[in-house]
């Protein structure tokens, strides 16, 4: 993290001058657009499928309460080439149309699935379980008796909603679009296919196109202080709100939705689940078995194996600091701790190639330094210690997914009332049993779901693995992406759905987790 | 305190895995390391001949050309690898000018590599051609329409052109390569007139713009030819059907006429190679004339050597005369050719 801001104290190159009169003003208009657009569609779906399955009753509920996270596992890059597959002017739906109707290129208005408001489009879908997974557990830990409370002073189930639930649940809201907008801005993989100018594809052009490493670098500082900014605007917004939950929850009773509505509820869900998971994935299986002889070509349970290892092992490590972090920000409130905690989780905002070479050059130097002391002392050559090894790649996930485990942490913290680690501590418990023996039990929700999450997202993650790895070491999503890049889609299908079913495994583990909470409620 | 507790705990942890992970081979020449830009499925095959050969292990890492550059800089004297394979000029000359490359010393290849295909100072080597050629859509454009890159800016082509976007480094290359042969002023006036003629703001991949080639969007588009060579002997349905709806032009064939532009995938050796004779074996066997074939023809590319028979579906577009610039110029001029396009709102 250093490395890159450290680069705005480098010199300035004419490259600037350049970007600045030419495609600076693009970039930057481009990826306001594409945050505020994903910032409303994540919003809308997520809040509207939490709600919907957190405090109402319909057919299907408890499917959907699951179902809803599926398109977590699906990589944007990955629903960006099904979508555009399915939907471009080559592809089928179009061709049918022309088809059935005699058109013509020109006769006709179809939505251009390749533009910013594609790019919106799928971002949403594939990020808007973030907000939907924190602002759930918000809506379902919210004391219920509040909520009766509004109802019985006459307010609506809408007007409790917009009044007193969703106030209420901000910091979880603020928390899930936080996550889904880093990751937006994070994102190279989506804007370069759909040819969006972005700060992330200008970020790479001046790196690779012009050739500047150290522009590249500050354009990526700007990025990061660019976050910085954004998280000391959603923290301000919410520094004085502190909810916790009253007292025990009661029985959380659901509103009872019948007929035309409750079918209404039930085709929005499906709707949203179709749209971000069931039609891509479809797609998918449908290249992946077109040929089925290629399924067996590839040394396909080395890679499985690998994502599968790699991914758990930086859940883990995430979420032993995230917790740590966490704690030890409860402990000490102090300035430090909080700056070190805001610092520590802006990486998940930044490309994951940026953060690549931010963890090279000084695991290269650190390396480089270790082997000229002991040729000096000793006259033997260390060679490279971590650099090249998995420890680098494991250490590059954290910095870049820390954020995400911190965050899913720090909210279910947030959510314990300060008083009882005030009566734990007055039973004479150090803070270390109070954490043991009264948060773990309590944050267990918070944890699984920050495991969870990092999970995917390492088993997703592409560019970062890519520089990073060992010799002959290889992952999944690796795989997909070098058929993708090379234009074989077709080929890519096996991988990417390879990675959406290894997704689903603790997807699925969790929300049995969840829907016990329910039960237990 | 936590803090330091914490480091201490990564550290070991990072030991730990390393003494896990890495089995040290300190035997020279008995392996070849390889960052390669060129992906692993199109080239993991010749490897493996190789090995079954000579006995040589080669260990692979891919990733993007510009990335793997980085982390063999960084790595300094003690990288691990031997050899940097990229798939355009521009990236060895990079690499060349970075200070990580040392001479091939292998004075035998020079004879089979022509020399505007290699390092003038023996940094590195072509290993095979990929050309940039124009395809049409035979039912809307009559060939002899068609001439060169430089025409598809006149006013007859407006919002009939198709290619992709200028973050591309095969556009990059192309115009690298006119401002090498024609000068800034007039690849300017190249650049916007052709970006006038744009039937749609650039996306997508090579395959894309022949697809819209196919289905009408656009008459023409600007492609690798590999990638017709690609969708022509896929096993898709769909993408042989759109390929087979176009067709190829050779572009600047005429006397006086640069050629069609062409770039290199090709090979260099570390400075810091502890495999030095290990890495030079593998390269002349890349350059034998059956390797030369095969990995022409599994690439759908040509190979650098002259006189090797290429595939059905190559020698179907006939032969074609390529642009005999130094390759090496791709490089110098890539950053002034994206400044280019930058300026003529080449998105």
């Amino acid at each position: 993290m250093l490395v890159i801001v450290g680069s705005l104290a480098g010199g300035y190159s004419p490259a600037w001058g350049h970007l600045v009169d030419t495609v600076l003003a693009d970039y930057v208009v481009n990826s306001l657009l594409l945050m505020l657009g994903v910032g409303v569609g994540t919003f809308v779906l997520g809040v509207s499928a939490a709600w919907l399955t957190a405090m109402c009753e319909f057919p299907g509920r408890r499917l959907f309460s699951w179902a809803l996270l599926l398109p977590m596992a699906m990589p944007a890059y990955i629903i960006a080439y099904t979508y555009t597959g399915m939907l471009d002017y080559a592809g089928p739906v179009q061709s049918l149309l022309r088809e059935s109707f005699g058109w013509g290129y020109g006769d006709y208005w179809f939505p251009r699935i390749r533009s910013l408001g594609g790019a919106i489009c799928m971002l949403s879908l594939v990020l808007y379980p973030y907000v939907y997974l924190l602002v759930r557990v918000a809506f379902s830990e919210q004391s219920t008796a509040v909520l009766e409370a509004s109802r019985s002073l006459g307010k609506t189930p809408w007007q409790t909603l917009f009044l007193v639930a969703l106030p209420m649940a901000r910091p979880a809201i603020a928390a899930g679009i936080s996550l889904a907008l880093m990751e937006t801005l994070a994102d190279y993989g989506t804007v370069a296919y759909f040819g969006v100018s972005a700060f992330t594809t200008g970020i790479f052009r001046t790196w690779y196109g012009l050739g500047e490493l150290q522009t590249a670098a500050q354009l990526a500082a700007f990025l990061l202080l660019f976050v910085f900014a954004l998280f000391a605007l959603g923290r301000y917004s919410r520094l004085r709100l502190r909810f916790h939950p009253a007292s025990a929850r009661q029985e959380s009773r659901r509103i009872q939705l019948r007929g035309a509505r409750a079918a209404l509820c039930t085709l929005l869900a499906l709707a949203i689940v179709s749209a971000g998971f069931i039609l891509p994935a479809l797609q998918l299986a449908s290249w992946a078995f077109d040929d089925p002889a290629r399924a067996l070509e590839a040394p396909f349970l080395d890679l499985v194996g690998n994502s599968f290892m790699l991914a758990a092992m930086a859940a883990l490590c995430c979420l032993f600091l995230a917790l740590l972090l966490g704690y030890g920000r409860r402990l000490h409130p102090g300035r430090l701790e909080t700056v070190a905690v805001r610092v520590s989780s802006m990486g998940y905002a930044v490309p994951g190639t940026v953060i690549a070479v931010g963890v090279l050059i000084p695991f290269a130097w650190l390396d480089n330094g270790i082997d000229s002391l002991a040729r000096e002392w000793l006259g033997v050559s260390t060679g490279l210690l971590l650099s090249g090894s998995l420890a680098a790649l494991v250490f590059a996930y954290v910095v870049r997914f820390l954020s995400v485990a911190l965050q899913s942490v720090e909210s279910g913290l947030g959510r314990i009332r300060p008083a009882l680690d005030e009566s734990a501590r007055s039973l004479g418990h150090s803070p270390t049993q109070v954490l043991r023996r009264v948060h773990l039990p309590m944050l267990r929700g918070s944890l699984l779901t920050a495991l969870l999450l990092v999970f995917v997202d390492v088993l997703k993650e592409l560019p970062t693995t890519l520089i990073l790895r060992p010799f002959n070491f290889s992952t999944l999503a690796v795989r997909a992406h070098e058929l993708a890049s090379d234009e074989r889609l077709a080929d890519a299908a096996l991988p990417a759905l390879a990675i959406v079913l290894i997704g689903l495994l603790p997807v699925i583990l969790m929300t049995r987790n969840l829907s016990r909470g329910d039960n237990n409620a | 305190m936590q803090y330091r507790t914490l480091l201490r705990g990564l550290l070991g942890a990072a030991l730990g895995l390393q003494l896990a992970f890495t089995a040290p081979s300190q035997a020279q020449n008995t392996e070849v390391n390889i960052y390669s830009a060129r992906q692993e499925a199109l080239i993991k095959p010749l490897l493996d001949r190789f090995t079954a050969e000579t006995g040589i292990d080669v260990n692979l890492v891919t990733g993007d050309g510009d990335a793997l550059l980085t982390r063999l800089r960084n790595e300094g004297r003690n990288s691990p690898a031997d050899l940097l394979l990229t798939t355009d000029a521009g990236r060895l000359y990079r690499a060349q000018e970075a200070g990580v490359l040392q001479p091939l010393g292998a004075p035998e290849l020079d004879a089979l590599v022509p020399a505007h295909l290699r390092s003038s100072e023996d940094y590195w080597i072509g290993l095979s051609l990929r050309a940039r050629v124009i395809v049409y859509a035979p039912d809307r454009v009559d060939p002899e329409e068609l001439s060169t890159y430089q025409a598809l800016a006149e006013p007859q082509w407006k919002g009939r052109v198709c290619i992709r976007s200028s973050s591309n480094i095969y556009n990059q290359s192309l115009v690298a390569s006119f401002l090498a042969n024609h000068g800034e002023e007039e690849t300017m006036a190249w650049l916007e007139g052709l970006v006038g003629n744009f039937a749609r703001p650039p996306q997508g991949g090579d395959r894309d713009q022949i697809k819209a080639v196919a289905v009408g969007q656009c008459d023409v588009a600007v492609v690798n030819s590999y990638y017709l060579g690609g969708m022509l002997r896929s096993s898709e349905p769909e993408e042989r059907a759109a390929a087979d709806a176009v067709a190829l032009f050779w572009p600047n064939q005429a006397e006086g006429e640069s050629g069609t532009h062409i770039n290199i995938s090709g090979a260099g050796l570390t400075r810091a190679a502890k495999n030095p004779d290990a890495a030079r074996a593998l390269i002349r066997f890349l350059l034998t004339a059956e390797s030369q074939q095969w990995y022409a023809e599994t690439n759908n590319e040509y190979p650098v050597r002259e006189g090797i028979p290429v595939s059905a579906v190559l020698s179907a577009w006939g032969e074609f005369r390529g642009d005999t610039l130094d390759v090496t110029e791709l490089g110098q001029r890539n950053a002034d050719a994206v400044m280019a396009m930058d300026r003529a709102g080449w998105k």
